[in-house]
C-alpha cells in the first residue's frame, strides 16, 4: 500500500499536505478501511478557527462514525463538496479525490509531533 | 481463536478477518467489493455466507421433544417433521437468554441453532434444565463437527432448481435431508437476510468438496458470478433491513420478551396443550402481561437526512429522553437511515416524531415506522 511522502501523519490517520501556509487534509487508506464504505461526510464550515488537536468533522460510515483530528491552528477555507455529494468518493480515492477541506494555517507549531510517511507505514502497520 | 472449514475460502477472496464471539470471521470480502456491494449483490441476485460460527447442538432421546417444551418460548408439540421453528430461550425473569431455530428430524431428534456468542452458555443451560428434569435427552455440541453457510438473495431458488427439484419445493421454514455419496446435507429454506433462499448444515469435512462443487457450477470467484461471498457487514445491514433483532443489540438477558417485536415467538398458553409444558420465563412473562405489558417496546425508526444513529444513542420526544437505540445504519437499499430502538410504550404508535440525541450537540429529527423497513418483491 503506498503512502504518499509529500505530506505529515497523525495518530489518528490523517494526512496533512502544507504548501506555504495551505493545509490540505484527508484520511488515509488505512483509515478508510478501517472505517469500511463511507456514508456521510460533515466537515466544519467555511470559516472555522481551529486549535491544533480539534475535532473538524465527522465521517460515518456502514460500520462506525468516526471524529476527524486535524493538527497545526488555521481557518477552514474550501470543502470538497464533491465528496460530501458522494462519500464513496473517499474509498475510492482518499489520497486524491477523496481530501476533505483546505485550510489557511496560522500557526503550524502543532503539527512537529506529526509523522512522515516511513513513519505512519510503521505506526499503520505496514 | 477459532477458523471455520471455510477459512481458506475467506482469505482467498480477500476477506477482512475480525474477531467475532472467539471466531476469525470476514467482515468483508476485497474481491466482493466490500460491505455495501455485498448488500446490493445479494438484495439484486445472491450472496453466500459463512455461519458456521453458529452452534449447532443436536438434542436425542425420548425426552428431547420436553427438554426442548422447557427450554423454548414456543410450541414444540405440534411441529413436524422437517420442520423448522424460530424461538426464544428465557431466562427465569422473561429475558432473553437467546434466540434460536429449532429442526425436528423426528420425535426423538432434534437439531437446535444457537448465536455463536451464547453456544457456550446455552450449552450449561440446556444440561442445567435437563438434569434438574431428569430428563432422557443426549445433548451433542456438533458445532466444531459441522459447517454451516447460508445462500441468499432472488437469484438462489432458481440456480438451486438446475441441480435439485426437492429443494425448491420446500416451503419457508421447512428443512430436507440429502444423503449423498459423500455426505449428509441438512438443507432449510431459512435465512436472515429478508431474502429468499437456503442455509446448508454440512460435514466440517465435506466443505471443502461442496466449495469445488458450487465454485464450479456457480462461478462464485468471478466478477459477473450469480453469487457471490458476503461478510458479516453485508448481514448486518441486511438484517436491519429486514426488521429483524440480533443477540446483543435487540435482544439480552435483560430484554422482556415481550418488548420485542417477537410476540409471535411467545406462546403464553403453551401448558394448555395435552402435551404442552411450561416454558422457563412463562410466569414472569404472565405477570408482565398482566400488569399492561412491558415497559418499554422494540420499535422502528425512519431518520431525515442521511446522517446514522448509532447503538446506544438516546432518543427523545420533546426534549427528554424516552429510549435508546439499538441498532441503525444508512439503509443501503432505502438510500435513507434506519434504526431500531427501545422506547417508552406511550412512545411507541407508529407515526410518532422524535429526535435522536448523537451526544455530539446534534439531534436527528425521525419517526417510528412499520417494520421490516424493507419487504422483498
Amino acid at each position: 500500500m503506498s503512502i504518499p511522502s509529500d505530506r505529515l501523519y497523525s495518530e489518528s490517520h490523517e494526512w496533512h499536505k502544507v504548501e506555504g501556509d495551505v493545509l490540505t487534509h484527508g484520511l488515509t487508506r488505512f483509515a478508510v478501511e478501517q472505517l469500511t464504505d463511507v456514508t456521510y461526510v460533515q466537515m466544519k464550515p467555511k470559516g472555522t478557527k481551529f486549535k491544533s488537536g480539534d475535532i473538524v468533522g465527522e465521517v460515518e460510515s456502514v460500520k462506525a462514525t468516526s471524529d476527524v483530528y486535524c493538527f497545526g491552528a488555521g481557518e477552514i477555507t474550501e470543502l470538497n463538496s464533491a465528496v460530501v455529494e458522494d462519500p464513496s468518493l473517499l474509498n475510492a480515492d482518499p489520497f486524491g479525490a477523496g481530501w476533505l477541506f483546505k485550510a489557511r494555517l496560522s500557526d503550524k507549531t502543532g503539527m512537529t509531533s506529526l509523522m512522515d510517511a516511513a513513519a505512519y507505514a510503521k505506526h499503520s502497520g505496514h | 481463536m477459532l477458523r471455520t472449514p471455510l477459512y481458506d475460502f475467506h482469505v482467498e477472496h480477500g476477506g477482512k478477518m475480525v474477531d467475532f464471539a472467539g471466531w476469525e470471521m470476514p467482515m468483508l470480502y476485497a474481491k466482493s467489493g466490500g460491505i455495501l456491494a455485498e448488500h446490493h449483490q445479494v438484495r439484486k441476485s445472491g450472496g453466500i455466507f459463512d455461519v458456521s460460527h453458529m452452534g449447532r447442538v443436536k438434542m436425542t432421546g425420548r425426552h428431547a421433544r420436553r427438554l426442548l417444551e422447557r427450554l423454548c418460548t414456543r410450541r414444540i408439540s405440534d411441529m413436524q417433521e422437517g420442520q423448522c421453528r424460530y424461538s426464544l430461550v428465557c431466562n427465569e425473569q422473561g429475558g432473553i437468554r437467546d434466540d434460536v431455530i429449532v429442526y425436528k428430524n423426528d420425535e426423538d431428534d432434534f437439531l437446535v441453532v444457537v448465536n455463536a456468542s451464547n453456544r457456550e452458555k446455552l450449552l450449561g443451560h440446556f444440561e442445567q434444565v435437563r438434569a434438574a428434569g431428569d430428563l432422557n435427552v443426549k445433548i451433542d455440541d456438533q458445532t466444531l463437527k459441522t459447517a454451516m453457510v447460508a445462500l441468499q438473495g432472488p437469484r438462489v431458488m432458481p440456480m438451486i432448481a438446475q441441480i435439485s427439484k426437492e429443494i425448491p419445493a420446500l416451503k419457508r421454514y421447512r428443512f430436507a435431508v440429502k444423503n449423498l455419496v459423500i455426505m449428509k446435507l441438512i438443507v432449510s429454506r431459512t435465512g436472515y437476510t429478508g431474502e429468499d433462499g437456503v442455509e446448508v448444515i454440512l460435514p466440517a469435512s465435506g466443505m471443502e468438496m461442496a466449495l469445488k462443487l458450487l465454485l464450479k457450477d456457480v462461478k462464485v470467484g468471478e466478477a459477473d458470478a450469480l453469487v457471490k461471498p458476503a461478510g458479516l457487514g453485508a448481514r448486518d445491514t441486511l438484517r436491519l433491513e429486514a426488521g429483524m433483532p440480533l443477540y446483543g443489540h435487540e435482544l439480552g438477558e435483560e430484554t422482556n420478551a415481550l418488548g420485542t417485536t417477537l410476540d409471535f415467538a411467545v406462546s403464553l398458553d403453551k401448558d394448555a396443550d395435552e402435551r404442552g409444558e411450561k416454558f422457563i420465563g412463562m410466569e414472569a412473562l404472565k405477570r408482565t402481561r398482566d400488569e399492561g405489558g412491558p415497559a418499554q417496546k422494540l420499535v422502528g425508526i425512519r431518520l431525515e437526512g442521511k446522517r446514522t444513529a448509532r447503538q446506544g444513542m438516546t432518543v427523545k420526544v420533546g426534549g427528554k429522553q424516552v429510549g435508546t437505540i439499538t441498532s441503525a445504519c444508512l439503509s443501503p437499499t432505502l438510500g435513507y437511515p434506519i434504526a431500531m430502538a427501545y422506547i417508552g410504550r406511550d412512545h411507541a404508535a407508529e407515526g410518532t416524531a422524535l429526535e435522536i440525541d448523537t451526544g455530539k450537540d446534534a439531534l436527528l429529527p425521525g419517526q417510528v415506522c412499520a417494520m421490516p423497513f424493507y419487504k422483498m418483491p
